[in-house]
């Protein structure tokens, strides 16, 4: 920058403004924007699905409860999250998760791969007494999730929005919503949640898709971890 | 900044000093009111029975205290300063005053309804960005109101060039806007209730590209304003070089924005995105340690001010705490490192030292010149103010290494494996290992919040005094 231009700046603000906006924009436009138009930003898994609308209000109940603030939903390629999680997380995996779940913190473990690891009734007992099973735990109880009825009258309108930004459910999943959430209770639909968590790539053959992070040094091959169960995991 | 003293004191009755009383008390109320919020969530950690129900369970109450403390302690210290700087430095009075109040009424209405709806368990779960969409709303309204006072009091401005905290306004201004309105941008389903716009990896990088410039434009750029102008008037002394700070000014501005992605490495983003904020994350050593190496080269042959002024101690230590976070964040961005300590306590311990250490420090240091300032008086006790400074410090670095030693410990422990290749340990063992750490962290937050009492109590008696002082000069004439 020569002075001439720096007098400019320092004694312009309409153009020191539209300058700093300029700069601000350029590394957004590039890391932020661009990417939604670039391909393997997001490799799509023919095996995942929308959520279910249980399943659906399983997931807001998780936002509503702020276990995000404890729990991530990222498996790392790495080898001792392979062996500990299970399969590490794909792109695709997350193609109807508005917004991405994928939590900073793991004051818990990750619950990526959650779905099937438990039986419901462990889960039941797990989110109305923690400490009844693991004694050390910190999790906060959810009893009171137990017997409370789901609110499920906006479902329609949630479903709505989702299929706005860009959720493909059909007319009829939408009008058959409502009579899935009768009878059921918060503890019912977040359990639905957790069960179905990590577990839609089940029948999707690894190469497809292994795309985005490349596997380093120190991880294991996604195959092996395949064969390694989570109840040996941990 | 050489003005004539006489000329100054005329002025300073032109400018309009509702807006930094107003906000001190709400930045004291809200700043007080977030490290209880915080201390609890430590205990609960510790103490799980001390989840009260639905409405005071921790997964609700975190947020309430990252936004509490970003939103409601730090943008009320950044607005009352800002209100204070922007008009004695462009020589004109605040463009819109009345706009100025209802500013303030807005924006305590904003986080009033924050605090309100987080317990009801309204929530985004984005980070920093968990307001549901009519708050969210309202934050606008209350950015556009505070950015109409500060570009139009720059606009009109008496003086030939802008300082460099003008700059580092109009840069938080902007940053904030365009980082606020993208990172939020949802179709709502019901009144507390609506979906992000995007899904899943894009999502993840959008909330990261805000979230890393909430680091940027929220606790960084404002504190810098507030530095350059603050810290010459307090030691006295000339800033070393106002072309370092331009030069640190662009670099800082332009990098900031690619670096997002580093909170998101080893994830299924894309690995060049993940390469670039790591480039970038190192490229920023260099701006940051332009505004540290500009406030330690200010300090020049006076170094003895350490000793002989309360107000250089804070400042000093407060741009120290910056350069060793922004040495730090770039080693973070490093996959190797990244991959031991993410997702620990680690990062917690240096997100405090940037909270505590640089954020509430600068700020808190700003108010112990502004408020005898407008009130015509002197610091009710300077030696109080030391007691403040040496709580927070303490509580600070009993937090800050607390958090990384529990961090790599969880790190470690989750990565060893038992010579056949198994795991060593469940993560239940982890949780066992990390109760001692959690207890020392709540022990330095509790040393903190006292020390921010002890600067309330302060502040107070001196706006006491010089209220007393002032009802019996106006009682004389
Ligand atoms: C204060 C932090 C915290 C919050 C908030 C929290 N959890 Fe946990 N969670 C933990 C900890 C610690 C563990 C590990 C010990 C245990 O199993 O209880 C855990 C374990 C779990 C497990 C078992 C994981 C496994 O692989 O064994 C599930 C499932 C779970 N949590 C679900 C939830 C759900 C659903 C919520 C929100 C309603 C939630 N958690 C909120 C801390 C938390
Ligand atoms: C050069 C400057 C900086 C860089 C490159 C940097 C880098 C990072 C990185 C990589 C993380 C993520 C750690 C992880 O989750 O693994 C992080 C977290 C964080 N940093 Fe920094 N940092 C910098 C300066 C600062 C400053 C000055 C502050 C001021 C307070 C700050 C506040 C935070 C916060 C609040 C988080 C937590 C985000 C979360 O919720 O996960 N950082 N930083």
């Amino acid at each position: 920058m020569s002075d001439q231009q720096v007098n400019t700046l320092e004694r312009k603000p309409v153009i020191l403004i539209i300058v700093t906006l300029v700069v601000i924009l350029i590394g957004s436009v590039v890391t932020a924007l661009l990417p939604f138009f670039m391909e393997g930003m997001e490799v799509k898994i023919d095996t995942v699905r929308p959520y279910t609308a249980l399943e659906l209000e399983g997931r807001d109940l998780y936002m509503r409860e702020g276990c995000n603030n404890c729990h991530t939903q990222t498996v790392r390629p790495l080898r001792d999250e392979v062996l500990r999680y299970g399969e590490f997380s794909k792109s695709g995996e997350f193609a109807y998760d508005h917004p991405f779940l994928w939590g900073s913190k793991r004051t818990g473990p990750d619950l990526a791969r959650i779905g099937g690891k438990y039986p419901d009734s462990w889960h039941v007992q797990h989110m109305v007494d923690p400490r009844s099973i693991v004694p050390q735990s910190n999790m906060p109880s959810y009893a009171f999730m137990a017997d409370r009825p789901l609110d499920g009258s906006t479902i329609q309108s949630k479903m709505e929005a989702l299929r706005t930004v860009g959720v493909p459910y059909t007319d009829e999943e939408i009008a058959a919503a409502p009579a899935t959430l009768t009878g059921k209770t918060e503890m019912d639909a977040i359990i639905a949640y957790l069960q179905v968590l990590g577990t839609m790539i089940n029948k999707a053959p690894v190469e497809t898709v292994t795309d985005s992070t490349a596997v380093a040094d120190s991880t294991a091959a996604p195959a092996d971890s395949a064969a390694v169960t989570p109840a040996e995991a941990r | 900044m050489k003005m004539n003293k006489k000329h100054e004191v005329t002025m300073e009755e032109r400018y309009d000093s509702w807006p930094v009383k107003a906000y001190t008390y709400s930045m004291i109320i809200w700043g007080i009111a977030s490290l209880l919020y915080g201390i609890l969530i430590s205990l609960q950690l510790v103490y799980p029975e001390w989840n009260f129900g639905e409405w005071f369970s921790y997964g609700r109450l975190r947020p309430i205290h990252t936004n509490g403390g970003a939103f409601g302690f730090g943008l009320s210290g950044i607005f009352a300063l800002s209100y204070y700087m922007v008009p004695r430095l462009t020589k004109s009075p605040l463009f819109l005053p009345g706009i100025a109040k209802l500013n303030f009424w807005i924006y305590n209405f904003t986080i009033a309804a924050a605090v309100i709806t987080l317990h009801l368990g309204f929530s985004t779960t984005k980070e920093y960005a968990e307001l549901e969409w009519p708050i969210d709303l309202l934050v606008v309204i209350v950015w556009v109101l505070w950015a109409l006072n500060m570009v139009g009091t720059i606009l009109t401005k008496k003086v030939d060039k802008m300082y460099v905290s003008l700059w580092y306004i109009i840069a938080t201004v902007l940053g904030v806007a365009v980082l606020y309105i993208f990172n939020n941008l949802a179709v709502p389903a019901s009144l507390f209730k609506s979906y992000s716009l995007y899904a899943g990896v894009n999502d993840a990088n959008v909330q990261w590209w805000y979230g890393h410039n909430a680091v940027a434009f929220v606790f960084t750029t404002p504190i810098l304003a507030i530095f350059f102008y603050f810290f010459p008037k307090v030691t006295n002394l000339p800033l070393y070089s106002h072309r370092l700070s331009i030069v640190a000014f662009w670099s800082l501005v332009f990098m900031y924005l690619w670096t997002g992605a580093h909170h998101l490495i080893w994830t299924p983003v894309p690995d060049w995105i993940q390469t670039v904020a790591i480039a970038f994350s190192l490229m920023l050593i260099a701006p940051s340690w332009g505004s540290v190496i500009n406030g330690y080269m200010t300090m020049g042959n006076n170094w003895e001010q350490m000793k002989t002024n309360y107000l250089a101690k804070f400042f000093i230590m407060g741009i120290t705490f910056y350069g060793l976070q922004t040495l730090q964040g770039p080693s973070q961005a490093i996959r190797s490192i990244s991959s031991l300590i993410h997702y620990t306590d680690w990062v917690p311990g240096h997100v405090h030292m940037g909270t505590m250490g640089w954020f509430a420090m600068t700020i808190m240091a700003s108010f112990y010149y502004v408020i005898p300032k407008i009130y015509k008086t002197e610091l009710y006790s300077v030696k109080l103010a030391n007691t403040h400074f040496w709580l927070v410090f303490t509580g600070q670095i009993i937090y800050s290494i607390s958090m990384w030693i529990a961090g790599i410990m969880q790190g470690a422990m989750w990565k060893a494996t038992n010579p056949d290749g198994s795991l060593k340990y469940t993560f239940q063992d982890s949780i066992t290992a990390s109760y001692p750490y959690w207890d020392l962290r709540a022990l330095g937050g509790v040393i903190f919040l006292a020390g921010a009492l002890v600067f309330a109590y302060n502040i107070f008696k001196t706006i006491q005094k010089g209220s007393n002082a002032s009802a019996k000069t106006e009682g004389a004439v």
